[in-house]
């Protein structure tokens, strides 16, 4: 009980830094007219409660229409439905990948290499040809939106597949002389022993997963010119900086709670599954 | 002279007391070992002489000063159960720790790392890793780092206990070899009761709940102490004598009615 | 395969990933052989099913058109390295010193850990316009170092900060035996423990100061600039020059994470099943 009192109370001081912080970075530079290593001013540094306020605003300049919360909540539950799905594929691409490449060594050396190699490729400049490519091949039900979970699933995979191999090769000798002691053969002892010896790994990797999952999301919608989501937003807003800046950092603040809460989900799955986690890997 | 005076002592933790009313007093050049079933408190005295831990109430002197002075002066070096190397440094790297962080010259500490490591016979070893030597090695790798800067005062914390009973006797025989060459005061924790004869001076017989001695038993084995030692009937007696101790601490524990253990 | 089982169970490779991926030039071939499988198979597919070259071109004429723009192409992947390697160095540096801050003082940093991971799970690349709009539109350098330290920044804070923090308590003991002040077991106990953990961070931080400054030049950026250069020619439909694009970014985002992945194994020489 005192724990969580703890807890809030210092969750609240935290926060409250942070607001600190901004406002009196904020403060200073103006006051003190310092230009590096940017000019600060209402544009490019807008009051936080501003920030906020601009949230429960009118979406449109003109003031009419609909809450701003309300548009990027909209944008956030479709950007949100993108990653899911690229989510729960690259999850489930990258695990398997992930044990394959564990069980077999010589094809652990040949792919291994593209599998990092393939994290490098630009996929936002990628993202468009992806969409055009794909889209002519999905059902009607996932046009555009699946093209862009896709995407996301190229930059879900990856951690996924890393730690996967990672943990499932942690397994201690002694457990497995044991295992071998049973005559158990190679998949018994995967499903056995390798498995849940890796879960600690592979939930590290999907919460890293479940962040690179939006980011994906959010990088596939930017050049796809798919209206609905977050990203469409961003791109919005960005054009309107110089004389409505908060509505950019307001999507900012939404596209921030996505991320976040994406990354608890699993965190929640994690305390579910995973009793014996080393607290360590949170 | 002193070099360790426990008067006192009393450690909780929590609930439980690990310690209670501990008077001990060593002098130079003495060799004791302390022996007990688990839980009786003894590597936990070790560590309040160490000033690893705090005492709940008591004092402890060592070399005539509060032990946090000894800690600060550097008057004990300790070798730990697990030999507790550094990965990140070589064999001979980290046995020069403790001088590095006296600050020896460069030329001295080497010479010493040298004649340590002859000493625990691991000469040859200098670059290997930690982790590429037997357990055994690694052991005697925390013993040369412990001895590298002559302390007076060695602690040592059941170091052998991981090791198979041969290369036990040996490092035993090492040990005396290595205590008498060195003159220095030696407090050792053990649960092998026939190691604690042999190499002792004095054993220190403790019970547990709550960890206190129960009795003290000098050795009077003739020294030096050889392989030959462990046949003598003297010997014998004297192992029985401390597992008669042992067992006597350990019934008047069982003699304790589960309902006042409860509340003690 | 289970004939060979045994070798599976050598330690783990706690160095990371560049262990994993191999270290002789032996352990290359099978990445090599599938590397060429690959790129050869790609072009039979588009050369045996017509498939519309527009959009994935064959790897001949990818190669063809970066060979014809090879000058200009790596002058724009040279900017835009620039602008990654800036954010990469002053991101990570800033997270180090923060970590080493927070660990100094423990009850702050472990405290702080769970903000730094929440901080960690915001999708930052929303943020490229910002930066730009802080530099006065995007034209200059400055605008994709900002964004790509910002990336950089909170993997390797959390990772550093985690391996600082997650020191063996008898490694602990030891030095307190030794009456050890704080600098010390600093220097010789935390940061060594920290490193592995520090790296995983660092390799994340490469690829993200790429996506980074991609990301930032897409907002607007310099006409020289890789990122601005292929989304131009994808614009126009010239997909070769595109993916010739692409691939050059590859190269250099491949570039920093081996780079950093080889400082990692020669600064990791103890850590066990490397030097065997």
């Amino acid at each position: 009980m005192r724990r969580a009192t703890v807890r809030v109370a210092l969750f609240v001081v935290v926060l409250a830094v942070l607001w600190g912080l901004w406002e009196g970075y904020r403060w200073l530079w103006i006051h003190e007219g310092w230009t590096w290593p940017f000019r600060v001013d209402d544009t490019t540094m807008p009051h936080l409660a501003d920030i906020f306020s601009a949230l429960w605003g009118s979406a449109s300049p003109g003031g009419v229409g609909p809450r701003l919360i309300t548009v990027l909540g909209k944008g956030a539950l479709f950007t949100a439905k993108e990653a899911a799905a690229g989510f729960a594929l690259g999850a489930l691409v990258g695990f398997t990948l992930g044990v394959f490449l564990a069980q077999f060594r010589l094809l652990q050396r040949g792919l291994l290499p593209w599998v990092v190699a393939s994290q490098t490729v630009p996929i936002l400049v990628v993202a468009p040809m992806v969409v055009v490519w794909a889209n002519p091949k999905l059902p009607s039900g996932l046009q555009d939106w699946g093209a862009v979970a896709l995407i996301a699933a190229y930059l879900t995979f990856f951690p996924v597949t890393v730690n996967t191999i990672r943990g499932l090769q942690s397994v201690d000798r002694r457990a497995l002389e044991l295992m071998r002691s049973y005559a158990a053969g190679e998949w018994r002892i995967l499903w056995k022993l390798r498995f849940p010896a890796s879960l600690p790994y592979i939930f590290a990797a999907l919460k890293v997963s479940a962040t690179a999952s939006v980011v994906g999301a959010l990088i596939g919608e930017l050049p796809s010119s798919i209206p609905n989501g977050l990203g469409a937003q961003i791109i919005n807003f960005s054009q309107y900086y110089s004389t409505e800046p908060r509505g950019l950092w307001a999507t900012n603040v939404i596209a921030a709670a996505l991320g976040i809460s994406f990354f608890l989900v699993i965190v929640l799955v994690e305390k579910l599954v995973v009793r014996r986690a080393p607290e360590n890997l949170v | 002279m002193s070099v360790v005076k426990v008067a006192g002592v009393t450690k909780q933790f929590g609930q439980t007391t690990a310690l209670q009313g501990i008077e001990l007093e060593i002098t130079e050049r003495e060799f004791v070992s302390l022996i007990g079933p688990s839980g009786c408190g003894k590597s936990t005295l070790l560590r309040i002489v160490a000033d690893l831990i705090e005492p709940s109430a008591g004092t402890v002197a060592v070399n005539g000063k509060p032990a946090r002075q000894a800690r600060t002066d550097r008057d004990y070096g300790i070798v730990f159960q697990d030999p507790v190397l550094y990965d990140w440094r070589t064999v001979a790297k980290n046995v020069a720790l403790p001088l590095e962080m006296a600050r020896w010259p460069r030329q001295k500490r080497n010479e010493r790392v040298r004649e340590m490591l002859e000493l625990v016979e691991l000469q040859g070893f200098e670059s290997h890793r930690p982790w590429q030597l037997s357990g055994g090695m690694q052991q005697r790798v925390s013993i040369a780092r412990a001895l590298s800067f002559e302390p007076p005062l060695l602690l040592m914390d059941e170091p052998f206990g991981a090791l198979d009973e041969m290369t036990r006797e040996r490092m035993n025989m090492e040990l005396l070899k290595i205590w008498e060459a060195s003159g220095s005061t030696i407090v050792f924790v053990t649960h092998s009761i026939a190691e604690a004869v042999f190499l002792s001076t004095r054993v220190v017989v403790m019970s547990p709940r709550p960890g206190r001695i129960s009795e003290v038993i000098p050795i009077d084995l003739p020294r030096p102490r050889l392989a030959t030692t462990r046949e003598e009937p003297r010997f014998f007696e004297l192992v029985t004598r401390v597992r008669e101790a042992l067992h006597l601490g350990h019934d008047l524990d069982r003699a304790v009615p589960p309902a006042q253990e409860a509340t003690a | 395969m289970s004939s060979q089982a045994p070798v599976a169970v050598q330690p783990v490779p706690r160095g990371g990933l560049g262990r994993m991926v191999g270290r002789r030039t032996v352990d290359w071939l099978p990445a090599l052989l599938v590397g060429v499988g690959i790129v050869a198979l790609w072009q039979g597919l588009i050369v045996w099913t017509h498939a519309q070259q527009f959009l994935l071109p064959k790897p001949t004429s990818i190669a063809s058109a970066f060979w014809t723009d090879k000058h200009e192409l790596w002058s724009a992947g040279w900017y835009t390295f620039q602008e990654a390697l800036g954010g990469f160095v002053l991101g990570s540096g800033l997270a180090i010193l923060l970590a080493l801050v927070l660990a100094r003082w423990r009850p702050l940093g472990t405290a702080l850990l769970p903000y730094a991971v929440a901080a960690n799970a915001i999708p930052i690349i929303a943020f490229a316009p910002i930066t730009n709009q802080w530099f006065g539109g995007g034209l200059t350098k400055s605008s994709k170092i900002a964004i790509a330290a910002i990336l950089c920044f909170f993997p390797v804070l959390v990772n550093t900060l985690r391996g600082l923090t997650s020191v063996r308590p008898q490694d602990l003991e030891l030095m307190r035996s030794y009456a050890a002040g704080n600098v010390e077991v600093f220097r010789r106990v935390r940061i060594p423990t920290s490193l592995p953990f520090m790296f995983t961070g660092l390799k994340v931080a490469t690829v993200l100061a790429m996506i980074g400054a991609v990301v930032g030049e897409y907002f607007g950026g310099a006409l020289n600039a890789i990122g601005v250069l292929i989304l131009s020619r994808s614009r126009v439909f010239q997909f070769n020059e595109a993916w010739a694009g692409v691939l050059v970014v590859c190269l250099f985002g491949l570039a920093l994470y081996i780079a950093v992945a080889a400082l990692e194994r020669a600064v990791l020489r103890w850590v066990p099943s490397t030097s065997d």
